[in-house]
C-alpha cells in the first residue's frame, strides 16, 4: 500500500492537485485538445494541414499585436485566424495548386508583422517572455476568468463540425459527388474553415502559435492509422488529444523539480513530443495490422486465381 | 443534331434532352444535342476526350444552364433537388487515410447531403447490406474505401449511387483504369442493375467496344455534336462522318468495331483518333 503511494506521489509531485494554474491548465487544456483533435481529423483528410499551419502563423501576428495594444492574445488570435481564413478562402485555398503560392506569400507577410510586434513589445516591456509565450505558449498563465470563453468558442468549432459532418465526409470522398447532390460544397467548405481557424486560436493560447499544427493534426493523424471508422477515428483521436496534453502538463510540473534551473521545463514541449511519439508508435502498429491484412489478402487470392496469369496485372486502379 | 429514327423505346422516357446548345466563354461546347433515355435501357455516350460527354452530364445533373434547348424529367422541367439521379463521377481517388469504409460511403448515399450528425435509424444497416450484396461488394464491405482496387471502387460507387434509388443512373468513364476482368464484370452489372430495377443508366466513355454486348441504344458526341439510336443506326460511315465533319471509315472486326480517320483531303486533325486504337486484347 504505502509503494504505491510513493510511487503516486513520485507521479504526482506535491501541490499538483491543489494547485491553481494547474486546474485551469488542466480544463482549458482538455477543452483545446479536445476540439483541435475532432476539427484535425478533417484537416487531415481533407489535406488542409498547410492551410491549418498557416493559419497558426497568421494567429502570431494577432497574438504579438494584442499583446502590444495591451489586450489578451487570445482575441488577437481569434481576430487574426478567423479573418486569415476569410483571405485565404477568397484567394482560392480550394485549388491545391493557387493555394501554395497565394497562401506563402500572405504568410510571409504576415509572421514579418509578427517580427515587428514581437520586436516593439520585448523593447517596451525589457524581457522576452511575450515572444515565448506568444510562439510557444504556456498553459499554466491562463487567466481562469477566461475559461467560459474557452468553452464557449471550443463548443462552437465542434458545432459546426457537427452540422457539416456528412457533408463534410461525402465532398471529401468526391466534390463532384457532393455537387451533385445538392451540397453547397464551397459553404461546407469556408464552415469548416471557420471551425478551423477557431481551433488554431484556440490551440494557439495553449500550445503556441508555432506549435498548434501539432495537436491539430497529429492526434488525427495517430488516430486515422488506428481506425477505419469515421465515427470512432474521431473519438480516438479526441482521446489521444487531451491524453497527451494532460499528461505534458503532468510531466511539466513534476519538472519543476528537474535539472538545470528547477524551473520547470515548456508544457508544450511535453505535448508535441507526446504527439511525435503517438504518431510514431500508431504508424509502427498500423504497418504490422496493414502486413498481416496483406498476407490474408493473398491467401484468399492464391487458389484458383490463374485467370489473370499471364494478363495484365489486376487492380491497378 | 443529326437525326437519326429512334428506337423504339422498350420502357417508359426517363430524361429527354432536347436541341441542347450550351456556350461557355464564348465557345459553343454543344451543339443541339438531342436524344431520350427510357426506363431498363442501357445507353452508351461515346465520343473521345473532350467530345462534350462530361458536360452533357453537367447539363442533365443542373451543374450547367444550357444556353438554349430544354431538359425534360419524365416529361417535366428539372425539379429542384437531384434525387432522381445517381452520380458516378470519373476518376475518383480516395485517399487511404480517410476512415470511411465500403459500408460507410455506401451509406452516404442515403443521407450525406444532410447537415447534422446522424441518428441511429432502423433498417438502415439492411438497406446498405442488400445493396452490397446487390452490386457484389459483400466480400470487402468492412474495407477502407482508401484501399479498394479500381473495380471494387466502381462498385462502391455504384451502390452509393443506387442506394437512394434514383430513376437515373449517370457513369463517367466508368471503364478506365480497370482491368479486363472488372471491366466485364461491371459492364454487366451495370446491364443487370438497368433490366432489373428498370432505371435508364447512361455510360460515358470513349471507348464503346466494351458496351457494345449490352448497350440498348448509342449517343454518339464530336465536337460537341450528338447522333443517337441503336447501334447499326449511329455508328455508320455516313452519320459519324457527317457528325465529324470530315471523313471516318468504320470497321468491323469480328465482334468489335473501330471508327478511324479515313482518307480525306483536309488537314483536320484525326477526330476519331481515341477510337483508331486496337481495343485492349480480349479473349
Amino acid at each position: 500500500m504505502s509503494g504505491v503511494s510513493a510511487t503516486l506521489r513520485a507521479i504526482f509531485e506535491p501541490g499538483f492537485f491543489s494547485s491553481g494554474p494547474v486546474r485551469v491548465a488542466v480544463l482549458v487544456g482538455g477543452v483545446v485538445a479536445l476540439v483541435s483533435a475532432v476539427v484535425g481529423v478533417f484537416t487531415v483528410i481533407r489535406g488542409q494541414s498547410f492551410a491549418g499551419h498557416s493559419l497558426g502563423d497568421l494567429g502570431t501576428t494577432g497574438g504579438s499585436g494584442a499583446f502590444l495594444v495591451g489586450a489578451n492574445p487570445l482575441w488577437g488570435f481569434v481576430a487574426f485566424t478567423v479573418v486569415g481564413a476569410a483571405v485565404m478562402e477568397l484567394l482560392g485555398i480550394r485549388r491545391p495548386r493557387g493555394r501554395d503560392l497565394a497562401t506563402g506569400v500572405v504568410l510571409g507577410a504576415g509572421l514579418g508583422i509578427a517580427a515587428l510586434f514581437l520586436y516593439l513589445g520585448t523593447v517596451q516591456s525589457n524581457t522576452s517572455g511575450a515572444t515565448i509565450t506568444i510562439l510557444f505558449g504556456s498553459m499554466f498563465v491562463i487567466r481562469s476568468s477566461l475559461i467560459p470563453v474557452f468553452v464557449v468558442l471550443g463548443a462552437s468549432a465542434l458545432a459546426i463540425v457537427g452540422l457539416l459532418y456528412r457533408p463534410l465526409l461525402l465532398s471529401t470522398v468526391s466534390a463532384d459527388i457532393a455537387t451533385a447532390r445538392g451540397v453547397p460544397v464551397r459553404m461546407v467548405g469556408i464552415g469548416y474553415l471557420l471551425a478551423m481557424a477557431i481551433a488554431v486560436s484556440l490551440s494557439c493560447v495553449t500550445i503556441g502559435a508555432v506549435l498548434s499544427t501539432a495537436v491539430l493534426i497529429g492526434p488525427a493523424a495517430s488516430a486515422l492509422r488506428l481506425t477505419k471508422r469515421p465515427g470512432l477515428a474521431i473519438a480516438v483521436a479526441a482521446l489521444i488529444g487531451v491524453a497527451v496534453t494532460w499528461l505534458g502538463i503532468l510531466l511539466a510540473y513534476d519538472s519543476y523539480y528537474w535539472p538545470p534551473a528547477r524551473r520547470g521545463w515548456p508544457v508544450s514541449f511535453f505535448v508535441v513530443t507526446l504527439v511525435f511519439v503517438v504518431y510514431l508508435l500508431a504508424d509502427l502498429a498500423s504497418r504490422r495490422t496493414g502486413r498481416k491484412g496483406a498476407r490474408r489478402a493473398q491467401q484468399a487470392l492464391a487458389p484458383g486465381d490463374d485467370a489473370t496469369v499471364g494478363r495484365a496485372p489486376r487492380g491497378a486502379g | 443534331m443529326i437525326d437519326v429514327s429512334p428506337v423504339s423505346g422498350s420502357g417508359e422516357e426517363i430524361l429527354a434532352l432536347e436541341g441542347v446548345s450550351l456556350w461557355l466563354s464564348g465557345r459553343e461546347i454543344l451543339h443541339e444535342v438531342g436524344f431520350s433515355l427510357h426506363a431498363g435501357e442501357l445507353t452508351g455516350l461515346i465520343g473521345s476526350n473532350g467530345a462534350g460527354k462530361t458536360t452533357i452530364f453537367r447539363v442533365i445533373l443542373g451543374l450547367e444552364a444550357p444556353s438554349a434547348g430544354s431538359v425534360l424529367f419524365a416529361g417535366r422541367p428539372r425539379s429542384r433537388r437531384n434525387g432522381f439521379i445517381g452520380y458516378v463521377p470519373q476518376s475518383v481517388a480516395v485517399d487511404p487515410d480517410v476512415p470511411l469504409r465500403t459500408r460507410d460511403l455506401v451509406g452516404l448515399g442515403i443521407d450525406g447531403d444532410r447537415f447534422g450528425i446522424p441518428l441511429r435509424q432502423r433498417g438502415r444497416r439492411q438497406l446498405v447490406d442488400d445493396m452490397l450484396e446487390a452490386v457484389g461488394a459483400r466480400a470487402f464491405a468492412d474495407s477502407r474505401v482508401g484501399n479498394l482496387s479500381g473495380g471494387e471502387l466502381q462498385r462502391t460507387l455504384i451502390a452509393h449511387a443506387l442506394i437512394s434509388r434514383p430513376r437515373l443512373l449517370l457513369l463517367d468513364e466508368p471503364l478506365a483504369n480497370l482491368d479486363i476482368r472488372s471491366e466485364q464484370e461491371v459492364v454487366a452489372l451495370l446491364a443487370r442493375i438497368a433490366e432489373q430495377q428498370r432505371i435508364a443508366v447512361l455510360i460515358a466513355a470513349h471507348e464503346m467496344n466494351p458496351l457494345l454486348p449490352v448497350m440498348d441504344r448509342v449517343v454518339y458526341v464530336a465536337a460537341g455534336r450528338a447522333a443517337s439510336g441503336s447501334t447499326e443506326e449511329v455508328v455508320r460511315e455516313d452519320v459519324l462522318s457527317a457528325l465529324y465533319g470530315h471523313h471516318v471509315d468504320v470497321l468491323h472486326l469480328k465482334d468489335r468495331i473501330l471508327v478511324v480517320a479515313g482518307k480525306d483531303e483536309g488537314h483536320h486533325p484525326d477526330p476519331g483518333k481515341d477510337q483508331a486504337v486496337v481495343p485492349r486484347g480480349r479473349r
